[in-house]
């Protein structure tokens, strides 16, 4: 179990426009082990989804990495798109919010999940078939044999979503993203994704980030998670303390205005947040948060707080962090 | 909810067919039934949740509401009176009291028009003989109560975040005082504590001007906070109407004991303890749905019986409904 699979060292994302260079995302240190599965929770703009498209290599093209991130020891910023097409696929794969952009239309569903298969492990054509049947099966596809040559347009959004995780998992890889993978189905099917997830974790021991912005989500997948706002992670921790106890006040807020099915009181009004999120080109001097904080203090409008290490070895990146200790 | 007051909006049996070419020549077209007999009422001051998976017909409830859509059969009336029969002079004035806010709030906006324009344009269209100054004092004021800082008044959509955006579309939609505004989605594309944000402001604007809100969501956590009763709909049916804490604490309705214990729990501790009843397979094609009950193919439960027979909506104790052929009373 300790064995890591990803770690990350001091990464950052620049983004370059018209309007001058955006961080979206700031000195990220963290590392995964197999069969953890981390959780990343933030605002739209936070850079979740930034910080692994670049560990991914997918970034767009004004975009630019730095800092180190090394899967399984090997360092994937700055290698060529020949090499790092070796290990997308292979050993890190990634799924997405919207399962029908990422199929090709025009191909059908065995094509594309054999095409993996003989690309990576140099298997026959008729080896690959049965590999992809056997892998669509597990992914929970009813009557898979039969919709195996079918086009994606022909499956529901569920099942599609299902193609994609089967696909990412053909070559069983150390390291599956999932980017908002069930943000647009419904809560049934859901519930049907998230079971194969936990299976995935446990059975294949594969290390799972799961970015998402349901912290139900997270409840119940998750060990461990990053809370990010404004392109740097403000509090670090396992999931079973963030939800007991959070210690950032935007983790606090995010938790208390968070609408529960099995709230018992119904006050009238849910805790909120108040203010807007943060304008990345517009970022204040210090704490990013300071503007919507309530514990806000003279020194977090001036330095921005570094990320503390809590007495139980978590992270939380708050001035009142010092004061505590 | 005491039942004394005042009805607002009454529907009943309401259908919403759409016909859908087959794509082949000589084939005959399809008949897509997005709302298939359903029956509510809304009261005065009172929040009707309406929730279901995509293709339920839960947007296309609220667009025949709303005569934006001309139902194929069934009843609405407001205050009593029968909307399919009103002259346009007088549905216009019905519509000055029942708006809507869509979930999309920068796409729902102009964006070539100043925020004063889109709050200010239907008090121009329903009052033509107000001046400019008093429109742009009634859109002033209008902003400050949803929180829109008043000044801002000739800055363009462009220039808001989400949840402002929303707040527009909130100002636009309270401009001329309406009896009812439908929500449709109107916090799903919101960050959870915009999203918080804008439910307090509804919830706020509820109790100062009585209003009636009918919210469409598929986000069950933020239904149960907002409604009042709440409504379960499945390929265009209802599966269970029932007060809020009724409907959470012990549903009636298989398909609403699985909606409901499909929602995570943002708490580690009891979303890996609780009882999941897992739902097989996925929503039937609503052009092709199932005979009898339409939840059949799905449910747990399922016998013979409900192939056969489609369950009638039956009241139960406590002043619920629901539709199932199995429910021990």
């Amino acid at each position: 179990m300790s064995d890591i699979i990803l770690e990350v060292k001091d990464l950052s994302v620049t983004f370059s426009t018209p309007e001058g260079p955006v961080n979206a995302v700031n000195n990220m240190n963290f590392t995964i082990k197999a069969g953890e599965a981390l959780g990343v929770v933030g605002e739209s703009g936070s850079g979740k989804s930034q910080t692994f498209l670049s560990i991914m290599g997918l970034l767009a093209s004004n975009g630019k990495t730095t800092g180190s991130a090394k899967l399984l020891g090997r360092e994937l910023i700055g290698l060529s798109a020949d090499e790092l097409n070796k290990i997308r696929g292979q050993s890190m794969s990634m799924i997405f919010q919207d399962p029908m952009t990422s199929l090709n239309p025009y191909l059908k569903v065995s094509k594309q999940l054999t095409e993996v298969l003989v690309l990576h492990k140099g298997m026959g054509e008729q080896a690959a078939r049965a590999e992809a049947l056997n892998m669509l099966d597990k992914v929970g596809i009813p009557e898979a044999k039969s919709r195996f040559d079918m086009y994606p347009h022909e499956f529901s959004g569920g099942m599609r979503q299902r193609v994609m995780i089967a696909m990412a998992l053909l070559c069983e890889p150390a390291l599956l993203i999932a980017d908002e993978p069930t943000t647009a189905l419904d809560v049934t099917i859901q519930a049907q994704i998230l079971d194969l997830m936990r299976k995935l974790k446990s059975e294949f021991n594969t290390a799972i980030v799961m970015i998402t912005h349901d912290l139900g989500v997270v409840a119940g997948l998750c060990d461990t998670l990053n809370v990010m706002y404004a392109g740097r992670i403000v509090e670090r921790s396992s999931v079973n303390e963030v939800f007991s106890a959070p210690r950032h006040p935007y983790s606090q807020g995010l938790l208390a205005s968070t609408p529960r099915l099995d709230e018992k009181s119904h006050s009238n009004e849910l805790i909120t947040i108040p203010g807007q999120p943060p304008n990345l080109q517009r970022l204040p001097q210090g704490c990013a948060f300071a503007p919507r904080c309530i514990h806000v203090q003279d020194r977090c409008l001036c330095q921005r707080p570094p990320l503390f290490e809590t007495p139980s070895g978590s992270h939380n990146a708050c001035y009142r962090e010092e004061d505590v200790a | 909810m005491s039942t004394s007051q005042e009805v607002l909006l009454d529907v009943k049996d309401l259908k919403v067919h759409f016909s859908i070419p087959s794509g082949k020549l000589f084939k005959k077209p399809g008949l897509l039934k997005a709302v298939d007999g359903v029956s509510f009422q809304v009261k005065a001051g009172e929040t009707l949740g309406v929730v279901g998976e995509s293709g339920c017909g839960k947007s296309t409830l609220g667009r025949a509401v709303l005569r934006l859509l001309k139902p194929t059969d069934g009843q609405v009336a407001w205050f009593g009176q029968e909307m399919g029969d009103m002259k346009s002079e007088e549905l216009r004035n019905v519509r000055s009291d029942l708006q809507v806010i869509f979930q999309d709030p920068l796409a729902s906006l102009d964006p070539r028009m100043t925020i004063g324009q889109i709050i200010g344009e239907p008090l121009i269209t329903h009052y033509p003989k107000l001046s400019k100054a008093e429109v742009k004092e009634k859109v002033k004021a209008m902003m400050a109560k949803v929180g829109l800082l008043p000044e801002q008044v000739n800055r363009y959509p462009h220039e808001f975040s989400g949840g402002q955006c929303q707040r527009i579309g909130i100002a636009r939609a309270m401009i001329l005082e309406p009896k009812l505004i439908v929500c449709d989605e109107a916090v799903s594309a919101l960050d959870v504590s915009i999203q918080a944000q804008i439910v307090n402001l509804l919830m706020g604007l509820q109790k100062e001007f009585g209003l009636s809100l009918i919210f469409i969501s598929h986000n069950l956590s933020i239904v149960r906070h907002i409604s009042h009763r709440i409504m379960v709909l499945y390929l265009g049916r209802m599966m269970e109407v029932a007060d809020r804490d009724a409907i959470y604490a012990k549903p009636l309705h298989p398909y609403t004991k699985a909606l409901i214990s499909a929602v995570p729990i943002p708490d580690p501790e009891i979303e890996r303890n609780k009882e999941h009843v897992a739902l097989k397979g996925d929503l039937p094609s609503p052009l092709n749905p199932p005979s009898g009950c339409v939840f059949r193919t799905r449910c747990p439960f399922a016998k013979d019986v409900c192939a056969a027979e489609i369950p009638a909506l039956k009241s139960y104790a406590g002043d619920r409904e629901a539709a199932c052929h199995f429910i021990e009373e």
